[in-house]
C-alpha cells in the first residue's frame, strides 16, 4: 500500500476541526480575553494619545496586534493536548502507526492554523463593530488569513516542542505561562518597535510575533510595513514554521516513551 | 511446525543505573495468543514499548514479522496493531471516525475504507451504535473499538495491553471471545499483557512470566504448572517464578485494578 502524506495530514486535521464544530463554545470563551482588549485597553488608550501611531488611530493599530496576541495565547498552549493525548495512549497509538512524524505534526499545526482563523473572524468581526476601520480588499483578506494561519502553526508547534521536552502537564503550563507575556510585550503588537529601548528592539526582531503583527497590520490597515516588507515578514514566518516542524518531527518520538 | 512471528535475542533496555529488560530472549509462534504476565515494574510495558518500535533497545536484537527491530521499524509499523492501556478511542468523536481516522493513518485505499470500516464494526457488534460519539459508550464498547481500530489494515500480530482492566465480567469475556474470533477468522498473532492469571487460563495458547526485567519462564500454561508441581494452580505458578508470597501477589493485583479502573472511568 502506498503511502498518502496529504491524506495523513488532512485527517489528523479534520478530527480537529470535527471536534471544533460539535463544540465551537470553546472559541467564544477563548475570544473574551482579547475582547476586552480591544473594547477596555483600547479604548483607553485612544483616548490618552500616549502612543504615536501616526496617521492612523490607537485602536486601529492595535486591532492587528490583538488579533495576533490571541492567536499566540492559543497557540501556545496546544502542546498539552500533545501531553494529554501521551497519557492517554493516543499519542502511542500514532506513532506505532505507519505515519511520517511530520505528518502530525503539520497536521496539528494546519488545526491550530483553523481554530487561529475562526479565532480571528469573531475578534474582526467585534472590531468593525466598534467601529475599527480595516480594510476589505480581498487580497488583504487572503493575505490576512495566511498570516494568521502560519503564527498560529509556527506558535502551536513551538508549543508541541516544549511538550515533547518536558513530557509533563505541570512542568508544561509553568513553562507555557512563562513564554506568553514575553513574547507579546517585545513585540509591536500594542507599541511600535520605534519607542523601545534599544535592547527590547533587538529582541523584537528576534520575535516572530512581529514579523506576523507587522504583515497583518500592513495588510488590515493597507498601509506599507512597517519593520520589513510584507515579503519578508511572510518568508520569515513560514521558514521559521518549517524548521520548527522539522524539528518536532525528530523529538515527537520522546512523547512516545 | 509454525514459524516464530516474533523472537527476541538478549533483549537489554537501561534506564541510567536501572535494567528494566535483562537478557530478554523468547520467541512467539504464528497463530498463538501469547500472554505476558508479571508484576508491576518487572519490564513487561518497556518490553512491549520496544517491540512496537517506541523505545531502542539498549542491547540485543529482536524480529517482528519477518523485519529486523533496528532496521525494519516502519516495515514493523505497517504489519503491527497496537491497543494501550488506557482509553485511547477519542470520545469526542463517533465509533465510525475513529475508525476512519486509524483507516487512513494505515493507508488502507479510500475505495476499501468504508467496507473495512463496516467489516470492522461488524465484527466487534458495534454497528448499532457507529453512529454515536464515544464518549457515550460503555467500557466494554470502547475497548472493542479500540480493537477495530487496531484491525483495520487486517496486522499479522496484534498487541494488546491489558485488554480486560476495568470491565466488568460481563464486558470481559466479550472481549475475550472477539479476541478470540480475531483469531481464528483472521489468523492474527495475539501478544497481551495482563494481570489476571484468570485471562490467561482463558484465552492464551502460550504464555510467559517476567520478574525483575527477566523472562523466567515461557511456554504453554500446562507446561509451566507442571515445572511447579503434578497439581500446580496457575497462581501458584506464578507466585513460585515472580518469587513473592501469595498474599502479595494478589493484594498488589487487586491494587493494580482498583487504580486502573478508577484511572479508566475518570
Amino acid at each position: 500500500m502506498r503511502s498518502h502524506y496529504l491524506t495523513k495530514v488532512f485527517a489528523v486535521l479534520e478530527v480537529e476541526m470535527r471536534k471544533l464544530e460539535r463544540d465551537p463554545t470553546d472559541l467564544a470563551t477563548r475570544a473574551l480575553q482579547p475582547a476586552l482588549w480591544l473594547l477596555v485597553f483600547g479604548q483607553v488608550f485612544t483616548r490618552t494619545k500616549a502612543i504615536p501611531t501616526g496617521s492612523i488611530s490607537y485602536e486601529e493599530f492595535m486591532t492587528p496586534g490583538i488579533l495576533a496576541q490571541s492567536v499566540l495565547f492559543m497557540s501556545i498552549f496546544y502542546g498539552l493536548s500533545a501531553i494529554w493525548e501521551r497519557d492517554l495512549g493516543i499519542l502511542q497509538k500514532y506513532l506505532v502507526s505507519p505515519t511520517p512524524r511530520s505528518a502530525l505534526v503539520l497536521g496539528k499545526g494546519l488545526a491550530a492554523g483553523v481554530r487561529g482563523v475562526a479565532q480571528a473572524v469573531l475578534l474582526t468581526a467585534l472590531a468593525m463593530a466598534v467601529g475599527v476601520h480595516l480594510s476589505v480588499h480581498p487580497v488583504h483578506i487572503v493575505g490576512v488569513l495566511i498570516a494568521i494561519m502560519l503564527g498560529a502553526a509556527f506558535f502551536s508547534t513551538f508549543s508541541l516542542v516544549i511538550a515533547c521536552l518536558v513530557k509533563s502537564r505541570e512542568r508544561f503550563m509553568g513553562i507555557g505561562q512563562v513564554l506568553t507575556m514575553p513574547l507579546f510585550f517585545a513585540s509591536n503588537a500594542i507599541y511600535p518597535v520605534t519607542m523601545m529601548p534599544k535592547w527590547l528592539q533587538t529582541i523584537s526582531h528576534l520575535n516572530p510575533l512581529t514579523y506576523q503583527v507587522d504583515a497583518l497590520r500592513a495588510l488590515m490597515l493597507d498601509q506599507p510595513a512597517a519593520a520589513t516588507s510584507i515579503a519578508t515578514d511572510f518568508a520569515v514566518l513560514a521558514a521559521a514554521t518549517g524548521g520548527l516542524v522539522v524539528i518536532a518531527a525528530r523529538l515527537y518520538a520522546r512523547l512516545g516513551t | 511446525m509454525q514459524s516464530d512471528i516474533l523472537s527476541t535475542q538478549s533483549l537489554v533496555r537501561k534506564f541510567g543505573e536501572l535494567t528494566a529488560v535483562d537478557q530478554v530472549s523468547f520467541s512467539v509462534a504464528e497463530g498463538q495468543i501469547f500472554g505476558l504476565v508479571g508484576l508491576n515494574g518487572a519490564g513487561k510495558s518497556t518490553l512491549i514499548k520496544m517491540l512496537i518500535t517506541l523505545l531502542a533497545p539498549t542491547a540485543g536484537t529482536a524480529q517482528v514479522c519477518g523485519f529486523d527491530l533496528m532496521r525494519g521499524a516502519a516495515s514493523i509499523r505497517r504489519a503491527i496493531g497496537y491497543v494501550p492501556q488506557l482509553v485511547s478511542a477519542d470520545g469526542d468523536l463517533t465509533g465510525y471516525e475513529n475508525l476512519n481516522l486509524y483507516a487512513k493513518l494505515y493507508d488502507v485505499p479510500s475505495d476499501n475504507r468504508r467496507y473495512r470500516i463496516r467489516e470492522a464494526l461488524a465484527f466487534m457488534d458495534l454497528e448499532a451504535v457507529g453512529e454515536r460519539l464515544v464518549k457515550t459508550y460503555s467500557g466494554g464498547m470502547v475497548r472493542r473499538l479500540e480493537i477495530a481500530q487496531s484491525m483495520l489494515h487486517r496486522p499479522q500480530l496484534l498487541f494488546l495491553d491489558e485488554p480486560t482492566v476495568g470491565l466488568d465480567p460481563v464486558a470481559r469475556s466479550s472481549v475475550w471471545r472477539h479476541i478470540m474470533n480475531l483469531r481464528k477468522e483472521f489468523g492474527t498473532t495475539i501478544f497481551l499483557t495482563t494481570h489476571l492469571l484468570e485471562e490467561v487460563e482463558e484465552l492464551c495458547t502460550d504464555m510467559a512470566i517476567m520478574t525483575d526485567g527477566k523472562m523466567v519462564a515461557c511456554g504453554t500454561p500446562a507446561e509451566l504448572k507442571a515445572t511447579v508441581g503434578p497439581a500446580a494452580t496457575l497462581e501458584e505458578t506464578f507466585v513460585h517464578y515472580s518469587k513473592v508470597s501469595r498474599e502479595a501477589a494478589a493484594g498488589y493485583a487487586e491494587a493494580q485494578l482498583a487504580r486502573r479502573t478508577a484511572r479508566r472511568l475518570g
